[in-house]
């Protein structure tokens, strides 16, 4: 009897539950109404959002905080193309999320239906695979290899685009666990012939330096990295997404490396003689110029993409696996190095140019940061939007454990910090999340307040306020003789206000002597979400710098004195 | 950085040639299209074709460009999801043919020459109209470019050639 069948919205509802899924994150419309109206039967919980772009970056911030795939469900037209930003954010930064899109019917497929848009089709370039499911009963199977393809390997956005009629059909097929999928192929552990090259390169190795990605994060390496370090002497440097991956309070730990890392974690990467990077794709923001990174150094490269082999470096080892699962069966096979004078070495940078601010003359935000890392000691998962905030964040927050630091990478997507933090909430209830962002990029997600009010949810929104699209106005004040174009933004809402009309508690930082206090009641605070606002001296910029294109040669570490050239490098 | 961007590229980039033994489903051509366009790679020609289980197609895919990057380009389509294996046969043992068809508008006095080409290269007349006719031919992408530069002289109205397709020799997987 075809009334004993679920509807294909149904079965899709029940595919998720037997998938674990606890939250949506979505905002409804009338070609995803068969799959929302399933959602009304199911203990899966809907997080309506404000905009759709919000909702993408909640379940990346989800993802990420917690190794669990995080779920969007939006309908067809604009509400599917408000979701390309945050595949593209998801893309970038290797995080599972599953976008379910509602679509018109079928049988109007390509035939500029109602809020229809070719939605595979604008977004192949921003997934790891999608789906247009053309048939009721393909449902289970689409559901099991979707969440199989976003969570394994390196992770990545899957999109669903569900037509009307297919969610409101009957579903026979019933649930399936096998996954058939020739096509895809995960890599786990790297061959043993390149882990003992490794180890032989290792063993010879008098400055070496381990440089750890956000890929490390993903598999879960920590332990495996820190036992290695320890084991080698080595020191350990990031890049933005591999904060945390190490203990950055561990004292083989340099820092962010790359156009704003340490000026120690940069100096010791140009001195090395071996670099191998854990997961990291050795990103134009951690080279500079190639021609002259790392010049003398023997390059080992671990990755779980082949495809990241000699894309930008050519590394002289290649090994292809999951990085704990490699750094776990290197470990063995290395010898316990005698590295004094290499470390005294980085000690003496680390003395010599440490990250420094100036606590007078008006509120700076690293003096916030700084303050914000001393009060939340390591425990709270931090996310953050882009810009000079999330630099100077990456700087003075010492992320002290895997999967407490969520930033838009790759993408650099303005707009993510909020909404990740609201995911990254929904995800861990036992944990503080703050995060810190620039009054730019909070604008443009900044409607979720309502989202997190609704639920009484405490996360905590640092905005960084300098009326200036921060980073830009550095830029131009560097490279293009201080011409502001684009950069200001004058016209920002009262912040405090803002966050008022939604019901938000907020407080307002201007002077110094403000910091500790109202960052430790916001700290304690959580009876809802709640906004603090520091109106921090308009111009200041982040150093260390190293120009876009440039090498650590060039490396700023404060203002410079003299007009510099435009930057060879991307942006 | 020069004012004037050049309108043909400064080196003659080699033709490679790559296979593809890919799932069967829609979308998969446009996936595997955005890779090269992504690189800003020109496809040359391309042949797909549904492969002896039916469930997988065979694309063969001619593009020419710097051979590190399409190295590069090669590993990106392996690792699409839909892509079982992609391979870069450029140098291999492999047996390669095309098909190609040309239409020449000529009466029937003038054919003589046409012919006694055709004839030389193995080409078949398969259409002898009153105004036109049609040769086939098959055989490297090379001789098939030789030919038809012979017959341009006469006038070529139209052609067709199918792609080059190809299949290594021996035990090894195309």
């Amino acid at each position: 009897m075809e009334q004993n069948h679920p509807t294909g919205g149904e079965r899709l509802i029940q595919c998720l539950e037997r998938e674990g899924v606890e939250y949506i994150f979505g905002l409804s419309g009338g070609a995803a109404m068969p799959i929302f109206d399933a959602l009304l039967d199911s203990k899966i919980k809907l997080i309506l959002v404000r905009h759709e772009q919000g909702a993408t970056h909640m379940a990346d911030g989800y993802a990420r905080s917690t190794g669990r795939p995080g779920v969007v469900l939006v309908t067809s037209g604009p509400g599917a193309t408000n979701t390309v930003t945050g595949l593209f954010t998801a893309l970038m930064d290797s995080a599972p999320i599953i976008v379910i899109t509602g679509q018109t019917i079928s049988p109007m497929l390509g035939k500029d239906a109602f809020q229809e848009a070719d939605v595979t089709g604008i977004t192949y370039p921003v997934v790891k695979h999608s789906y247009l499911v053309k048939d009721s009963n393909d449902i289970p199977r689409v559901m099991r290899e979707a969440f199989q393809i976003a969570t394994s390997g390196r992770p990545g956005p899957v999109l669903i685009d569900v037509p009307k009629d297919v969610g409101q059909g009957p579903c026979s097929a019933p649930f399936t666990d096998e996954v058939d999928l020739p096509g895809y192929v995960v890599a786990s552990r790297g061959k043993a012939e390149n882990i003992e090259e490794a180890a032989r390169f290792l063993n010879q190795a008098k400055r070496p330096v381990l440089y750890v990605g956000h890929g490390a994060v993903i598999s879960g390496a920590s332990k495996a990295i820190t036992t290695l370090a320890e084991k080698l002497r080595a020191p350990v440097v990031t890049t933005l997404l591999g904060k945390g991956a190490v203990d950055e309070t561990h004292p083989l730990h340099l820092g962010m490396m790359g156009m704003h890392g340490t000026a120690y974690a940069n100096k010791a990467v140009a001195d090395c003689d071996l670099i191998m990077s854990i997961g990291g794709r050795w990103d134009d923001r951690i080279t500079g110029r190639l021609s002259d990174f790392c010049t003398n150094a023997v390059k080992i490269h671990i990755d779980i993409d082949e495809s990241e082999f000699g894309k930008i470096v050519q590394p002289d080892l290649a090994i292809h696996g999951d990085a704990r699962l490699v750094i776990e069966d290197l470990i063995p096979q290395v010898e316990m190095a005698d590295t004094a004078d290499w470390l005294a070495r980085c000690d003496r940078w680390r003395k010599k140019y440490p990250l420094k601010y100036r606590k007078q003359g008006g509120l700076r935000a690293q003096h916030v940061l700084d303050r914000l890392d001393a009060i939340t000691a390591g425990e709270a998962i931090i996310t953050t939007d882009v810009g000079q905030h999330q630099m100077w964040a990456a700087q003075f927050l010492r992320v002290r454990s895997n999967r407490h630091w969520l930033s838009s990478g790759g993408a650099g997507t303005m707009g993510f910090g909020w909404p990740s933090a609201i995911g990254a909430q929904f995800g861990n209830p036992d944990k503080k999340v703050w995060t810190v962002v620039g009054d730019g990029g909070f604008q443009m997600t900044s409607c979720e307040l309502a989202t997190a009010q609704i639920h009484k949810l405490p996360a905590k929104c640092l905005i960084i306020n300098n009326n200036f699209l921060g980073m830009i106005r550095q830029w131009q004040e560097m490279f293009y003789d201080n011409r502001l174009s684009g950069s200001d933004l004058e016209g920002n809402p009262d912040f405090v206000k803002l966050a008022q009309a939604y019901g938000v508690k907020a407080w307002r930082i201007r002077r110094p002597a403000d910091i500790d206090r109202i960052l430790e009641q916001a700290h304690a605070y959580d009876a809802g979400p709640c906004v603090v606002v520091a109106e921090v001296v308009k111009e200041d910029n982040v150093f260390p710098m190293i120009p876009a294109g440039a090498s650590v040669a060039e490396m700023l570490v404060e203002k410079p004195k003299k007009k510099l050239d435009k930057p060879e490098g991307s942006t | 950085m020069s004012a004037v961007t050049p309108l043909e590229p400064a080196v003659v980039q080699p033709t490679h040639t790559i296979s593809l033994f890919v799932n069967n489903k829609p979308g998969v051509l446009v996936r595997v299209s955005l890779v090269f366009s992504r690189r800003a790679f020109n496809i040359e020609s391309l042949v797909v074709s549904p492969a002896a289980e039916g469930r997988f197609s065979r694309m063969t895919i001619t593009c020419s460009g710097d051979p590190d990057i399409l190295g590069q380009v090669v590993k990106q389509l392996a690792k699409l999801v839909d892509v079982v294996h992609a391979t870069d046969h450029t140098g291999d043992q492999a047996y390669e043919t095309e098909i190609a068809l040309l239409k020449l508008e000529c009466p029937l006095d003038e054919r003589t020459h046409i012919l006694q080409v055709a004839e030389h290269y193995k080409a078949r007349v398969v259409d002898f109209g009153a105004e036109s006719l049609i040769l086939q031919i098959y055989g490297s992408s090379e001789k098939l470019d030789a030919f038809t530069d012979l017959l341009r002289p006469f006038g070529v109205a139209e052609l067709v050639r199918s792609g080059k397709l190809l299949m290594a020799r021996g035990k090894r997987m195309t």
